[in-house]
């Protein structure tokens, strides 16, 4: 049973995902999803135990050997990879129930948990596997599950919101796809460890500096890295609330873990910031999605609209640390991409309960909600703050390692633009907190809290924060040891 | 390497921006989706076309030495992006039909003024 855990991780949501439909409609579906939520999550869990005690985990599906068979891989970057997506399910389900009942018509809800299953399944499969190809195929397992779920919101514009995800999403898989064939022409092979020792004497070549780019394209669009993010605004802010924050906390950072995989474990950063010189590309477009995004997000009266430029900046801070190539920098993007699953999972459950009482999340409905939702308005607070990055929370943590590691390459400049971006934070996060205790309530305005089984699942992701921003020894020696071993070379 | 060289190559990388073109291109949702189709065809004839083994048969055990196989690796990837691209075709198309039922249109301008008016 333990041995098998690796291929469980995926299996058994994605097997639960069609038995959720022939449970169909009534109270069972959701019961199921929850505690698959869960079941996944104590397999990630027990996997990162083996992992740091054990080292990394092959697992060859099937008995087939690798580089013939499929295999899946667990080391310690995605060990925790892994954990916090599992993890972020696990408490989005939790927290699902009175909002999905509200959002999403009785009919449809067990087609939403399928939904919902067969996307943790998707992400969990990304993040796991060992073999390129494999990649893509879960990229599309769980593309497709989100495009369905993201279709759902309540609002038409939903369905053309989806409709252009479907399109870039797609685009983006593709070129992935090209990158991997054309890589495959070269080495004869699709396991990640054996094309990482395959692709090195051969960089000089031409096909495969284009795999390079089709793969890195193809990722940045996923990842709605600028100016590939225009997919992502829209998609957010008209998914249900529930969709919004699984998709929010997981799926890009599940992109960016893959690039992080392209471009250090299977090109090596020799080839990557050598020969095709990824470093400044890098730098000019995460500066300009952070300050594009958070200078977009003040100018948004749509609250999960601004929280979604808001990831746009933050997507730009997780790059900026990778274009550094340092120990430093890595590390600070690996830890911004956990710090910042936590902060906006945490922030968007707040906009959730704020739609479950009001009905809306434009800025007009926060009017006096800091005294009606005390326990809802303090969470988005905290959250706000971490996601400026103030001393105590996980921001600071990850945007500190930025810091650190542009002080150590000698560009300086670029601290100054981190600190532009935070200052921008301040404002937009600012519009919020004035309206939600400076405003009066209008008349008439619904009265009381978000259902506690709403809030509790937001204030665990809240205390999670201030945890992991003074507690920092688990999460930032994690990332460290994750930076080394990408930037030596291997895993 | 002689004109036209590898010329299956050429087909692909025409249809590949072809397809991408169309979908930039154009403002119908269907015709989008046509475009999409026709680029992820391209990518399969990509995959295809890598796999052949000149002078090369099928890959089924023939008694003997000397028999050159083409690799069928490559076939049965894409046989699952085949899926892959059905099952979004699929999607794409129904997620059109609901968006004409919602707006009444399926022209990209069209959907844009709607909204505009309804605003």
């Amino acid at each position: 049973m333990m041995s098998h855990l690796p291929a469980l991780q995926v299996v058994v949501p994605l097997l639960s995902a069609p038995i959720c439909v022939l449970l169909g409609r009534g109270r069972f579906a959701y019961g199921f999803t929850l505690a698959i939520s869960w079941v996944a999550f104590v397999i990630s869990g027990l996997l990162l135990q083996a992992v740091v005690q054990g080292g990394a985990i092959s697992y060859q599906l099937g008995g087939w050997a690798p580089p013939w068979g499929i295999e899946l891989r667990v080391d310690l970057v995605n060990a925790y990879v892994l954990l916090i997506v599992s993890a972020i399910g696990a408490l989005v389900m939790t927290y699902a129930k009175p909002s999905v009942d509200r959002e999403i018509g009785a009919e449809q809800e067990y087609l939403f948990y399928t939904g919902y299953l067969l996307c943790l399944a998707g992400l969990l499969g990304v993040t796991i596997t060992g073999d390129a190809f494999n990649i893509f195929v879960f990229f599309e397992v769980s593309s497709l599950a989100s495009y369905m779920l993201i279709s759902l919101g309540p609002n038409r514009r939903a369905l053309t919101a989806s409709f252009n995800y479907l399109i870039f999403g797609t685009i983006g898989a593709t070129f992935f796809l090209i990158g991997v064939g054309l890589l495959y022409q070269m080495t004869g092979t699709l396991n990640i460890a054996d094309l990482a020792e395959r692709v090195a004497p051969l960089t000089g070549t031409r096909t495969v500096q284009a795999a390079f780019v089709f793969m890195v394209v193809g990722l940045a669009l996923k990842a709605a890295l600028f100016p590939l993010h225009a997919w992502l605004p829209n998609s957010y802010a008209y998914a249900p609330s529930v969709v919004t924050i699984f998709l929010a906390a997981t799926a890009t950072k599940v992109s960016i873990y893959v690039l992080i995989r392209t471009i250090f474990t299977i090109f090596g950063v020799e080839f990557s910031f050598g020969t095709m010189s990824l470093g400044p590309l890098l730098f000019i477009l995460a500066i300009a999605a952070m300050l594009l995004g958070s200078t977009v997000a003040i100018f948004q009266d749509d609250i999960k609209r601004m929280l979604a430029w808001s990831s746009v900046a933050q997507i730009g801070y997780m790059v900026l640390g990778l274009a550094f190539a340092t120990v430093n920098g890595v590390a600070g993007g690996i830890l911004h991409l956990f710090n910042h699953a936590l902060i906006k999972a945490a922030l968007f459950m707040a906009m959730g309960c704020v739609f479950y009482r009001m009905g809306s999340v434009r800025i007009e409905a926060m009017a006096g909600i800091g005294k009606r939702m005390p326990w809802t308005t303090a969470a988005f607070v905290a959250g706000g703050l971490a996601l400026i990055g103030v001393p105590l929370t996980t921001g600071f943590v990850s945007k500190w390692y930025l810091l650190l590691a542009s002080v150590e390459s000698g560009m300086w400049w670029i601290a100054l633009f981190i600190l532009i971006s935070s200052l921008l934070a301040i404002i937009y996060v600012w519009r919020v907190v004035e309206a939600a205790y400076f405003m009066p309530s209008p008349d008439g305005a619904p009265e009381g809290e978000a259902p506690l089984l709403m809030l509790i699942p937001t204030w665990v992701l809240i205390i999670a924060n201030v945890y992991f921003g003074m507690d920092t020894r688990v999460s930032v020696g994690v990332a460290v040891d994750a930076a080394k071993a990408l930037l030596g070379g291997g895993s | 390497m002689e004109w036209p060289g590898l010329y299956n190559y050429w087909i692909a990388i025409f249809l590949m921006m072809a397809g991408l073109y169309i979908v930039i291109a154009q403002q119908n949702l269907i015709k989008k989706m046509v475009g999409l189709s026709v680029f992820q065809a391209s990518v399969f004839i990509l995959y295809i076309t890598m796999g052949k083994v000149t002078g090369g048969t099928a890959p089924i055990i023939i008694p003997g030495d000397d028999v050159l196989y083409s690799n069928p690796l490559p076939h049965v990837l894409i046989l699952t992006a085949i899926v892959v691209g059905v099952a979004t075709l699929a999607l794409g198309l129904a997620i059109i039909v609901r968006i004409y039922e919602a707006y009444g249109s399926i022209e990209e301008d069209d959907i844009e003024k709607e909204e505009e008016n309804a605003r």
